[in-house]
């Protein structure tokens, strides 16, 4: 199977299936490298190096606090991402849901 | 609105032509095929909250045609049109969809709408549309969206809703 190159771009570091699994991970909490690898059972160099290119593209935050590292996402890195790829999803998303409001009023004024 | 909202699913396989789109409602099977086919209720519901539908042409029978513009707050304009192939009430709906937004005209899609009766007087809603190319169909939903993305950036919808 053909290397994933390490990325600057965030799109693309998103599009990695298993740095997408720690971004779910993480979801708004702050974990240490430990936290992380015993939450996904995989092992710490497979952790570590998808890590690093999450924050080289600056999805994840790192702060150290005493010996540990601890891991957040930030969020204001994600959002471009999120608002790029959905809008076809929220297009019908937001439809569908304004048409369950319309068809709770009709049933409503047929009652 | 107390009631938990139904969840929308577009399934898109990497390398198809096609991509389906599955909704369920809470309201029968005539109901749901009425707010497709009425033109008063359909404009209150069709596009974003921030989209103002207008309809210029709505036929929802068998050969019949349809346009509708939506407006952005900023004035932009995007038109859409196509033709009702067959209406069949209240079960199925086939037509053309074209965005009169491309840099080239003809880029057509065929839409096929199931509506389909659930127990509990509750409505199934599957739309399979068919795009001329795979490049259509990924222009389309934006760059190759597959199951597990969606799925992901569900997730992540979550965490955003959360930390806002």
């Amino acid at each position: 199977m053909a290397r994933i190159p390490t990325t600057h771009d965030p799109f693309n570091a998103v599009a990695e299936p298993k740095r997408r699994k720690i971004i779910e991970v993480i979801g708004t909490r702050e974990l240490s490298v430990n936290e992380i690898i015993e939450l996904l059972g995989w092992p710490q160099p497979m952790v570590s190096k998808h890590l690093a290119v999450l924050k080289k593209v600056g999805l994840v935050s790192e702060r150290r606090e005493g010996r540990q590292r601890l891991y957040r996402m930030d969020v204001g890195k994600l959002k471009p991402i999120y608002d790029w790829v959905t809008p076809f999803e929220r297009y019908w998303r937001e439809s569908y849901d304004r048409l369950d409001e319309v068809l709770s009023d009709i049933q409503k004024k047929e009652k | 609105m107390s009631e938990k909202k139904n969840k929308t699913v577009i399934t898109a396989e990497p390398g198809k032509q096609e991509l389906f789109i599955t909704r369920e409602f809470d309201a029968p099977r005539e109901l749901v095929f009425k707010a497709h086919t009425d033109p008063d209720l359909y404009v209150r519901w069709m596009g974003p909250r921030d989209l103002i539908t207008s309809l210029e042409t709505f036929e929802a029978v068998s050969g019949g045609r349809w346009r509708f513009i939506q407006k952005d707050k900023n004035g932009n304009e995007f038109g859409f049109h196509g033709v009702y192939h067959d209406v069949t009430a209240p079960e199925r709906l086939i037509g053309t969809f074209e965005f009169e937004g491309l840099p080239e005209s003809g880029h057509v899609i065929l839409e096929t709408t199931h509506f389909e009766a659930l127990p509990d007087g509750r409505t199934r809603v599957r739309t399979q549309s068919v795009y001329q190319s795979v490049a259509d169909r990924d222009g389309m939903v934006a760059a190759g969206m597959e199951s597990g993305v969606v799925d992901g950036f569900e997730r992540l919808d979550e965490i955003l809703e959360k930390m806002k």
